[in-house]
């Protein structure tokens, strides 16, 4: 029957307009909590839920990632960075800048930097940084509430650092296992 | 923050009497507008780059930019109010989002998504690349990320909605006097010409310490 | 006789040299075990031996040399005998300085392909740099249009024959040919990265616009900067010779009635042109004249970003080609690098990519309709379905990679990461409940329904013989009945191992395209369904990589079945950290090819039937 298919078609977006009463009056009825954007969004048997985001939040993965930033090292109370220079080095759109310490008298590199600067508005947020890193010093955020009026620009790593509790506490599995694998006391090279 | 700012703003206004205070209600006309338009802010249906698609979540059913008054996302300039650069703009693309700014209707915000839309991101460096839109049009809002998530471009319009509060019905460029010309368009030539910035093609800019 | 290192057959080339004696020159192969005598760092090094006249052999280097004025008939020799009807690729590299006593040139470098399945000829011709001239293909080979007029874009290399030979992405009258190697931009700072002003004295640090005497992307000619001029026109140099073309092409002189012509721009501000696509048309009344698609709107210079970009550092760029699928972009730079590297890929990377790509896949073909049916006019309604399933993909993608759209998760042997506890089971509920069941729905309301129908059946009809030789690929080729898959012509990974059908259908009208997605999408299914079950433990790495990574010399060029369609990667190494020439085969670019051919003479609401049916990422297609 010609017309068949758009009776179908209008019919289905009835139906998905309906069911979320459905949802709603099933929840109420059989007094199941009523499934909420960050609980059931895994499920997908029935679909996702609008997240009503400034009241309510996605719980983030831990793998994701949104700008670096800095591990203050819980032990020394400093950041970790031993200024090797790797994260300037793989960093792909090269907006990092580090400036390596060194001795007045002779001149010898120390192993932390005088300045480290990073452009957040250059950052494309591929975690290579983190990724190459041999001393866990840059790790990438969970924070993306960082809208600005004004243009952003070169921000120091001592803004941008962080406790290793926050690291903890957003990559929990990841901590652990660092944790496990690293001798007490190793530095590297 | 923009609860605080709301009564610092009305502590002028006279004070109601007890017994009227369940149906008077005395506002500026400030903050009427800014309520209004903080509803029906409509953005325009623009799409540039990857970004884009991360915009078209945001107004998809999972975050859902219906919720803030702006479902309808307009095609055509002259209907929108809200313009979000969500993309790299390149060089040949420039005149052209002049254009469009222009063609907006006043009161008209702009929103730079992204690493590419605030400085040229990770094409910075390529020639056709505009190192930030704000070198062509007025921003309001920045938000950084490479794209941002939903949430965060649903932030950044909430970082737009809390300056609303802020702004006075007096200060909006669409009721200064004078005639507003709009921004002049870069043209195309040898590589693209900002006219506005006429006095530097004369010769190089000195270096500013 | 010289044994062929690459995947060109020996009886190609036995042909070849038979047919053609004397004229083709085999590049060398390697000596074994060589590797480690290849030079390594960054300079632009090659050893080589010249052995006649401008014939050259290069260690290492692929497919056999062609003098200019031999390259139409080895071509059509190629094409009518021996059955490389697939012109996929065209490129150049320049190189700017002597190598031994070859004079400096620029390489062109076509690639050509059967339908029956294997691997690649490539053949290379050299042109000088001042006053490049070669012969056009177009003519005969309508698939090197866009790439021709890429090439004299990029390289100013001047294709004599060709139809319509503009600048593609950069406008009429910009400054230069900027893939030229000595070619710089205003934000020139440094031959390679990394930049050496980032460490260790990296303490002032400086926008680049504060370096350029202009502080913005710009650099003028001194002539301009010292005398510039704003001419009054009414168009742009670009806007007229587009505009002159527009009037010219396509002209029917015995037209019966003469009516008004109007020139009509479609984008690149445009609902339905995916981003900005610019589409000039000259309509009489309704009816599409000519149609000339204009390009370089978002033209992010990505091939110069790349080839100053480290090997690694390019991963994460071609995330942001085509957007939607950047699994599948990384999948085919990664196993590129792979081919010049010759390392292995472990068991458990295999099956994690081979879910991802098909997982994308999935993904894409379901927006790919979504957007159809808001382009035909059924406004967002028919893309909220869409993108409620590209949510809970990209819930997983998310979990595994760490970004919603920028993965950056293959790596040359292996993958970045392993995938967390759990995902295979979340994937799998995924797989066998939720997308079959959604997937039904959305076709069945989709296909089935009559203004669908009435839009799409018999619209923009594209026949196999057309589409091959127009150099389009992927689900707009199969669509018009030819069985072309690269998972089955020429597998990679591990795709030969699992069950899947290509899946084909006749008619090559938009409904097809559309309809055709969705067969597609069951297959992925299937894939998935199996390869889910099947990923064993082990490592996911092979190397352990550096930050500065080198890659002994060499050319290559590495193919996938994306989404969209064949996506090619042509990545030439000096040996040293960075590319030294690093090309990119768009499969949305190549599949654009047909449009002007196919909307001729349709209703201008059809144009956007057939843009939609076609699919394109505008960051593939300008990159």
């Amino acid at each position: 029957m010609y017309g068949w298919g758009i009776i179908k078609t209008l019919g289905m977006t009835l139906y998905h307009f309906l069911m979320t009463y459905v949802e709603d009056f099933r929840a109420w009825i059989g007094g199941i909590r009523k499934r909420t954007a960050t609980s059931g969004q895994e499920e997908p048997s029935s679909g996702i839920f609008t997240i009503q985001y400034p009241n309510e939040r996605r719980d983030l993965p831990e793998n994701y990632r949104n700008l670096p930033f800095f591990v203050i090292d819980a032990k020394t109370s400093q950041l970790r960075c031993t200024a090797c220079g790797i994260c300037a080095q793989i960093c792909p759109v090269q907006c990092i800048w580090i400036e390596r310490a060194k001795e007045p008298e002779t001149g010898r590199p120390r192993r932390y930097p005088v300045t480290y600067y990073l452009d957040i508005s250059l950052c494309m947020s591929c975690g290579f940084c983190a990724e190459f890193c041999p001393f866990d010093a840059i790790k990438m955020d969970h924070d993306f509430e960082i809208a600005a009026y004004r243009r952003p620009g070169f921000v120091s790593a001592k803004d941008l650092a962080k406790p290793e509790s926050y690291d903890a506490k957003i990559h929990p599995s990841d901590y652990v296992s660092k944790a496990q694998s690293q001798p007490e006391g190793q530095t590297g090279e | 923050m923009s609860r605080q700012s709301r009564t610092d703003a009305v502590s002028w206004l006279p004070e109601v009497p007890p017994e009227l205070q369940s149906s008077v209600k005395l506002t500026t006309l400030d903050q009427v507008y800014a309520w209004a338009r903080k509803r029906s802010l409509w953005p325009m249906l623009f799409g540039l780059a990857c970004c884009a698609f991360e915009m078209i979540s945001t107004a998809a059913s999972r975050y859902d930019t219906a919720r803030f008054g702006m479902e309808i996302m307009r095609a055509s300039p002259r209907q929108a109010d809200l313009l979000i650069i969500n993309g790299t703009v390149t060089k040949k693309m420039a005149p052209l989002l002049v254009r469009l700014y222009n063609q907006m209707a006043e009161p008209k915000y702009v929103i730079a998504m992204g690493a590419c839309a605030i400085s040229g991101g990770p094409f910075k460096e390529g020639y056709n690349v505009v190192s930030g839109v704000d070198r062509l049009i007025p921003v309001d809002v920045y938000i950084p990320g490479c794209p941002p998530r939903p949430e965060a471009l649903l932030h950044g319009i909430l970082t737009l909605h809390a300056r609303f509060d802020h702004e006075s019905i007096r200060d909006i460029r669409a009721f200064q006097e004078g005639q507003d010309k709009g921004i002049p368009e870069p043209t195309l030539g040898p590589d693209l010409v900002n006219w506005r910035d006429l006095e530097d093609l004369a010769g190089p800019r000195k270096e500013n310490g | 006789m010289v044994e062929m290192i690459n995947d060109m057959p020996a009886e190609v080339w036995r042909e070849l040299d038979a047919h053609f004696p004397g004229v083709l020159h085999p590049a060398q192969p390697p000596e074994r075990g060589d590797a480690a005598s290849y030079p390594q760092g960054g300079e632009h090094r090659m050893t080589h031996s010249v052995s006649r006249s401008v014939l050259q052999n290069r260690p290492r280097y692929e497919g056999v040399l062609v003098h200019a004025r031999h390259l139409l008939p080895v071509l059509r020799f190629l094409r009518d005998t021996l059955g490389y009807v697939m012109l996929s690729s065209l490129t150049a590299a320049d190189y700017p300085e002597a190598i031994g006593q070859l004079a400096p040139h620029i390489d062109v470098v076509y690639h050509l392909f059967r339908l029956e399945g294997g691997g690649y000829v490539v053949l290379h011709v050299h042109t000088s740099r001042d006053g490049a001239v070669l012969p056009s293909v177009t003519p005969e080979f309508p698939s090197a249009n866009l790439q021709e007029r890429e090439v004299y874009d990029m390289f100013g290399v001047q294709f004599e024959g060709h139809p319509d030979l503009r600048r593609l992405l950069m406008w009429e009258g910009f400054d230069g040919y900027p893939l030229r190697k000595d070619w710089r931009e205003a934000y020139y700072e440094e031959e390679h990265k990394p930049f050496r002003s980032r460490f260790p004295d990296g303490g002032n640090p400086l926008y680049a616009e504060e370096r350029t005497p202009y502080h913005a992307n710009i650099r003028y000619s001194q002539e301009f900067a010292d005398s510039p001029v704003q001419k009054e026109e009414d168009f742009s140099e670009a806007d007229a010779l587009l505009y002159a073309r527009m009037l010219s092409a396509d002209r029917d002189s015995d037209k019966p009635l003469k009516t008004e012509e109007m020139i009509l721009n479609m984008g690149p501000q445009h609902p339905s042109t995916h981003g900005v696509f610019r589409m000039a048309v000259r309509l009489d009344g309704e009816t599409v004249q000519h149609l000339e698609p204009v390009f370089g709107y978002l033209h992010r210079c990505h091939e110069k970003i790349g080839e100053r970009n480290t090997w690694l550092q390019n991963i994460p760029y071609t995330d942001r080609l085509d957007y939607i699928n950047g699994m599948t972009n990384n999948l085919a730079y990664c196993l590129a690098m792979e081919k010049l590297l010759g390392w292995e890929v472990p068991e458990r990377a295999e099956v994690i990519r081979i879910i991802m790509a098909e997982f994308s896949r999935v993904v894409n073909h379901v927006l790919a309709a979504g957007f159809f049916s808001n382009e035909i006019g059924m406004y967002f309604t028919g893309s909220l379905y869409a993108l409620e399933e590209r949510e809970l993909v990209l819930d997983l993608f998310e979990a595994a990679a760490g970004g919603r759209m920028m993965f950056n998760y293959m790596r040359p042997g292996g993958v970045a990461r392993d995938l967390p506890p759990g995902w295979i089971d979340r994937a799998k509920a995924l797989v066998h409940e939720r997308l079959p069941k959604k997937v039904k729905q959305m076709q069945s309301f989709l296909l089935d329904n009559e203004i669908v129908r009435a839009r799409s059946v018999d619209v923009g009809v594209l026949s196999a013989h057309e589409a091959v030789a127009s150099g389009v690929s992927g689900p707009v080729l199969r669509a018009c009945g030819v069985p072309y898959d690269v998972r089955r012509a020429e597998p990679y990974g591990i795709y030969d191992r699992f069950d899947f059908d290509v899946v084909t259908r006749e008619h090559g009208d938009a409904f097809d395209r559309v309809a055709l997605r969705f067969d597609e999408v069951w297959e992925s299914l299937r894939i998935l369904g199996q390869a889910l079950d099947a990923v064993p433990e082990g490592p996911i790495q092979s190397h352990r990589l550096s930050p500065k990574m080198l890659i002994p010399p060499g050319e290559t060029y590495a193919r996938i079945e994306a989404p969209k369609g064949e996506l090619g990667f042509y990545l030439v190494s000096d040996g040293g950290a960075n590319p030294y020439r690093y090309h990119i085969r768009a499969t949305s670019l190549l599949n654009l090819t047909p449009l002007s051919a196919l909307t001729r003479g349709v209703k201008i609401a059809d144009v956007v039937s057939i843009l939609g049916s076609i699919d394109l990422t505008m960051g593939e297609v300008d990159r």
